[in-house]
């Protein structure tokens, strides 16, 4: 088995792990970690498709890693933006829980 | 079976084996810890598919910056986890989530075997089109000129989530200093690194961000590491946040992609169209657009950990 199909199982196993973090935590923090896990699994995805595109003298095709760092950027705005979201939360009601019942009213 | 090969099936074990711990670990703090190592982790699992630059961006900024960001959060949030007993899922349905993972884990996994090899590929056409960026690193010439309008509209979102941090501040403290009110404690280690790592960092952030014309390297990581030497000394107090409200801060926001933006539209007069650069003077117009979105990452980045204003307006300094 070469590196890159190595990697590529690896990041399947990781998209199902992101999964399910994502199904079964339920802490908003744990769920943003999971989802940061799923994404960088479908990256490594991604990135295998990169290694065995290496061509022209290439070790690895350069569109699809130029779009994977692109996506690390995103999904970082995208967590930056969900942290902030969920500490202002924490502030104005005092708890982090996305059960509706269980949200203290203002 | 040879010696790269073991260490290779290692790194994987090592990578899934964090992963997975991430997600049991009792603590949430040590959840975000675990999230940092297995971001350097699997940056080297990005070098062994020859993707360098990928791997140091992830491990700048999937590792890196977000783990600062996941680890300031956690700390924030201390005592919010375990949550209540309704919300914990009875046995069955947890049963049910792992089969449904290991189902969709081994679709994928069935679709990685069954890739073609060699596989599609766009790597002749970046070759073939090289020469006429001037640069040295494929990866820089696709991100920089072949797909510059992602790059850009990357550019924007990065400010778009600042605007979107930036509106979640209280009313009261909406123009005063960004990120939460300082801790009362002195750490005379961190204010310690906080004076000795920055001069040395800027350094390489700098060289990383040059050399990627031509190496592995670029704007992106070298924007990161200048944003992660910001971030150092924001955290030990040595420096100040600034204002939200500061007119130079936004100036330095929008630097960069308002430089690609500017030179892209010069592209309508000069070269083939939007984007498009002139022949002959390709690389020197990325090099100063890179410049540019330098130091609006080394900004984007640490406001974007920091959050928002948290403290009501003060008198002046």
């Amino acid at each position: 088995m070469t590196a890159a199909t190595l990697a590529g199982l690896t990041g399947a196993a990781l998209v199902g792990l992101g999964v399910y973090g994502l199904l079964v935590l339920a802490h908003p923090l744990r769920k943003l970690l999971c989802f940061n896990l799923l994404g960088s699994g479908v990256f490594l995805m991604f990135g295998i498709l990169a290694r065995k595109g290496g061509a022209a003298g290439f070790a690895a095709d350069p569109v699809p890693q130029a779009l994977v760092i692109t996506g690390i950027v995103v999904a970082f705005s995208a967590t930056a933006l969900a942290v902030a979201l969920l500490l202002r939360l924490f502030e104005t009601s005092g708890t982090v829980t996305l059960n509706p019942d269980e949200q203290r009213p203002e | 079976m040879t010696v790269i090969e073991i260490l290779d099936i290692g790194l994987a074990v090592l990578v899934l084996g964090v992963a997975a711990w991430t997600i049991a670990a009792r603590e949430l703090f040590a959840a975000a810890v675990g999230y940092v190592a297995y971001g350097l982790l699997l940056s080297l699992v990005w070098v062994r598919l020859f993707a360098l630059d990928v791997a140091l961006t992830e491990a700048a900024i999937g590792s890196g910056v977000t783990g600062v960001l996941l680890i300031t959060a956690a700390m924030r949030l201390r005592g919010t986890d375990p949550p209540q007993a309704s919300e914990q899922l009875r046995p069955m349905v947890r049963v049910a989530a792992a089969t449904l993972c290991i189902a969709i884990a081994g679709v994928l996994a069935a679709g990685v075997l069954m890739m073609a090899d060699p596989g599609p590929t766009l790597a002749p056409d970046v070759a073939r089109h090289l020469g006429e960026t001037g640069l040295g690193n494929p990866v820089t010439a696709v991100l920089m000129a072949f797909r510059a309008f992602d790059t850009m509209l990357e550019k924007v979102v990065l400010i778009l989530a600042v605007i979107g941090v930036w509106s979640l501040a209280a009313d009261d403290a909406w123009g005063s200093v960004a990120g939460p009110r300082p801790l009362a404690h002195h750490q005379g280690p961190l204010t310690f690194f906080a004076q000795l790592l920055p001069p040395v960092g800027i350094v390489v952030a700098v060289h990383i961000a040059w050399v990627g014309a031509n190496e592995p390297g670029g704007a992106f990581q070298g924007g990161a590491l200048l944003a992660a030497m910001a971030m150092i000394v924001l955290m030990a107090r040595v420096v100040q946040a600034p204002a939200v409200d500061r007119r130079w801060l936004r100036v330095v926001l929008v630097a960069g992609p308002a430089m690609f933006l500017l030179i892209g539209m010069i592209g309508f007069a000069v070269a083939a169209g939007f984007l498009a650069y002139p022949d002959g003077i390709a690389k020197p117009l990325i090099l100063f657009i890179e410049a540019f979105m330098v130091l609006s990452i080394a900004a984007v980045l640490p406001l974007l950990v920091i959050g928002p204003p948290n403290r009501p307006q003060a008198g002046p300094p």
